[in-house]
């Protein structure tokens, strides 16, 4: 029996990322959220889930791509890391793919360094290839401004 | 057996024998005090046979084997054939340990580790044989061999005491992680009434109207009885302390007579925890350094055995712990001097602290008046920490002493920090909550004022409270929002360890019953949060932390010896080196000086026409008074400014003002200044380099000798 995943994909610009989809609790449509003053600019702000409070990590500015035009709103896809909730900001959310271990490869050199940092490695899929997100290593900030 | 089963097992072993290990200390305390009821020598006997059945069965073999050589000397104890005394009793405690020690092992790891009883063993054997040996001695009957040595595969006796049967019907055991998850789903479900009644506020049909109000009720019925599942007993807490204080009684000879009263106030667990701790560090305290040994006592007149009383009560909606001890008493001397030899008052500050503030210094860092450390207490973890995990928490600590008769510590401590009273305010059009606990008045600035009343010096604004200029803290800047939008602003005075500064808002919305949650780890940098909670329309707000506040823009330092009165620092000697806010003033030609803030009362500025003579000095009217003024450059032979107005410095000193006359005001701050002895000039006390410039430390009290004919 050949190894498969499954990984649950979303796009940020025209790139497609994955992450497992073990670790996806649900996805939101874009929500009111409290911004965080003095926060890393990463941190777009505070949701309500259901009584709990959930950071949003804005995935664009964390690969430092170019902002999301100002009329699309961002979709909020909530993962589970061992330090609780996290809802990361993408532009769309994809469907769920199914993958062979066979097809995976590490990240290539010619990535930008931010991404690569935060990439676990590609797996080719027939359309293009699929960016597995490590979510903990996006969690990874600068410490926040502080005194 | 499964290992899920034998795992839920172990669990369940782990439980009850903690449960019979306390009630096992609780009787065996008891039974040296010759109070126990007959039945307890059965009790305890019971409760190791059966910790050592279940731990055979599950192959603790450690704790089987320690059970059984203590089993072996309950046995005796039951039959009346040894008696408690203290050595038996101390020894039986350590057993007690061992078998705690081990199953917290077990608990953490699944394993028993490298634990080694065969001290305790041996022990405890010695015990049995010395005790049989001289049973056998003293009594022909040979019998009692016949029941010291338990068939370790005999079954436990089946006898359950009836009331614990009782119990057991009638209460269950709740994983508390269970019961957080129901405090959660109710902190959701009173949101979502809260939506609700908004939305039937703004309709009028009563067919919504009417549930939506037996919704809120019970809503807020389920809310508090939620709350109170949480609750426990102080008592549960206190259960330990009898042994604690026989334990370091015995070791430090004192006699000491524990009393607790309101054992059965019941607070919030997680605060139970918090408490844990520092009141232990307190009880400790006071039998360390409070009561005296017997002979003392006898020799002042008071009963050798000494009073340590632990009392608990709700009193407005908040939990008094008090701890009294009527031992040696605080002495105020014995304070003092500690405290001018550690520095953290000046020798002159010695006279003028009221009582509060002496006994406020046995919470600075670094104080410790014991005359040794003793192995006991006095450990590093000082009444500082205790202040500090009591106000984490938000609570407050403070002592009531009489010399020679007694000390009375009293910590005041919500009920539950689930959900805390705040005031909701505005800043930049986002809501903050502040808890209730931290503010003290609130002031409004109406639109036309803003101007007038927030003056700066330097840089940094302040407001003037009713004669004393406080600090003030714009929270736009803090939290780096838009800039400052025209109009009314509020000022909250708020208080941080004792430290009050005031937080200028834009504008306050409301008071609210607030549940705290945490914010994630990402966000655990910022300490000018304190977490963060959902409001009524299901957005969430952050909760501000004022001491956070405090310590981001300097009022609060990690060992600021903040004393409202012990603050003078005009004539301490020079080389010392410690934090304080200082006012910088110009004095003509680039000069720099330092004015000790804490004796600054006002900022003024005269018209040269309005200064007078009186004599030989230079005065002015001010509220009513004759003030004299104190030209600093001149004195310091500077040479005089000749302007057509005068800066004054109002400066308090012997309950006289005096204006100092200054070129300009620079700046405000908190600074770690090395004073060096660079002059010998009058009015100097040294100098220091601050704000990267040399500045000379103003000598006032000798400048104002030196120029104003008393």
């Amino acid at each position: 029996m050949s190894q498969r995943k499954q990984f649950c994909t979303f796009y940020l610009d025209s790139r497609l990322f994955g992450v497992d989809v073990l670790k996806i609790q649900e996805v939101l449509r874009f929500q009111p959220m409290t911004e965080v003053p003095l926060a890393p600019a990463v941190i777009r702000g505070l949701l309500n889930l259901r009584g709990s409070i959930v950071s949003t990590l804005d995935l664009r500015r964390r690969f430092a791509m170019p902002p999301l035009d100002s009329d699309t709103l961002p979709t909020n896809v909530v993962a589970q890391t061992p330090s609780g909730l996290i809802s990361l900001l993408v532009d769309r959310i994809g469907d769920v793919v199914e993958v062979e271990q066979a097809d995976f490869e590490p990240p290539p050199e010619t990535l930008d360094a931010t991404a690569r940092e935060l990439i676990d490695g590609v797996y080719k899929l027939p359309s293009g290839l699929l960016l597995i997100l490590n979510v903990e290593r996006a969690l990874e900030l600068e410490p926040a401004r502080n005194a | 057996m499964t290992s899920d089963k034998q795992q839920q097992l172990i669990r369940d072993l782990i439980l009850e024998s903690t449960e019979a290990l306390d009630q096992f200390e609780k009787d065996l305390l008891l039974l040296e005090k010759k109070e126990a009821d007959p039945d307890a020598p059965h009790r305890i006997f019971r409760a190791i046979h059966s910790l050592k059945g279940t731990s055979g069965c599950l192959a603790l073999h450690k704790i089987e084997q320690l059970a059984h050589s203590g089993e072996n000397v309950l046995s005796l104890m039951r039959d009346g054939k040894l008696q408690p005394e203290k050595e038996v009793v101390s020894k039986l405690f350590a057993f007690s340990d061992g078998l705690r020690k081990t199953l917290a092992e077990v608990s953490q790891t699944g394993q028993e580790g490298a634990a080694d009883h065969s001290s305790l063993i041996a022990d405890l054997e010695a015990l049995h044989r010395a005790a049989s040996e001289q049973q056998s001695a003293t009594s022909t009957a040979g019998a009692c061999g016949l029941f010291t040595d338990d068939d370790p595969s005999a079954p436990a006796p089946a006898a359950a005491p009836a009331d614990a049967a009782a119990i057991a019907e009638s209460a269950i055991r709740v994983d508390v992680e269970q019961l957080d998850r129901i405090m959660d789903l109710v902190g959701e479900l009173v949101l979502a009434r809260n939506q609700i009644v908004r939305f039937a506020g703004s309709t009028q049909d009563p067919e919504l109207v009417k549930p939506t109000q037996r919704l809120n009720l019970i809503t807020s019925k389920l809310q508090e009885n939620i709350m109170k599942t949480r609750m426990q007993p102080i008592g549960n807490l206190w259960n330990k302390f009898p042994r604690v204080v026989r334990d370091m009684a015995l070791g430090l000879g004192k006699q000491v007579a524990l009393t607790m009263e309101g054992a059965e106030t019941e607070l919030d667990r997680t605060i139970l925890e918090a408490i844990k701790d520092p009141l232990t560090h307190l009880v400790r305290n006071s039998i360390d350094h409070g009561l005296e040994t017997p002979e003392k006592r006898l020799a002042a007149g008071k009963p050798a055995e000494s009073v340590l009383k632990l009392r608990a009560l709700h009193e407005g909606g908040q939990v008094i712990i008090q701890v009294f001890d009527d031992g040696a008493g605080i002495d105020r001397e014995k304070v003092l001097r500690k405290a001018v030899h550690r520095n953290l008052i000046g020798a002159e500050d010695v006279s003028r602290l009221s009582e509060r503030e002496v006994y406020a210094l046995l919470f600075q860092p670094g104080f410790s008046t014991a005359e040794k450390i003793t192995n006991l207490s006095g450990r590093g973890v000082g009444m500082d920490v205790v202040k500090r995990n009591i106000e984490r928490i938000g609570g407050s600590v403070d002592i009531q002493s009489e010399v020679g008769r007694s000390t009375t510590i009293r910590i005041k401590i919500p009920l539950t920090l689930a959900i805390v009273p705040a005031l909701i305010v505005t800043c930049a059009g986002v809501r903050y909550a502040i808890p209730q606990a931290s503010i003290v008045e609130l002031v409004r600035i109406g639109e036309d004022e803003t101007a007038r009343v927030i003056e700066y010096v330097g840089q940094s604004p302040v407001y003037r409270l009713r004669g004393h200029l406080l600090p003030l803290v714009h929270l736009r800047d803090q939290l780096k929002l838009a800039s400052a939008a025209q109009g009314s602003v509020f000022l909250l005075v708020v208080q941080a360890e004792g430290r009050q500064f005031g937080l200028v808002v834009d504008s306050i919305l409301d008071t609210e019953e607030i549940v705290v949650k945490p914010l994630g780890k990402e966000l655990k940098g910022l300490s000018v949060y304190a977490g963060a909670t959902i409001m009524g329309d299901g957005r969430v707000a952050l909760i501000l932390d004022i001491i956070g506040i405090a310590r981001r823009v300097g009022l609060l330092d990690e060992n600021s010896n903040k004393l409202s009165a012990a603050t003078a620092a005009e004539s301490r000697g020079a080389g010392r080196s410690e934090r304080q806010s200082l006012l910088l003033v110009g004095l003509g030609k680039g000069r720099q000086a330092a004015i000790p803030l804490s004796s600054v009362a006002r900022l003024e500025e005269f018209a040269l026409a309005s200064v007078e003579h009186a004599g030989e000095s230079e005065v002015v009217q001010y509220r009513g008074e004759i003030m004299p003024l104190v030209d600093i450059p001149a004195a310091l032979g500077y040479g005089a400014d000749d302007g057509e107005s005068r800066r004054v410095v109002v400066y308090a000193l012997d309950g006289r003002s005096y204006g100092l006359i200054v070129e300009r005001i620079l700046d405000i701050l908190d600074c770690e200044a090395k004073l060096q002895h660079s002059t010998a000039r009058t009015g100097i006390l040294g100098s220091a380099v601050v704000q990267k410039r040399v500045t000379d430390f103003l000598d006032i009290p000798a400048l104002v000798a030196s120029r104003v004919s008393k």
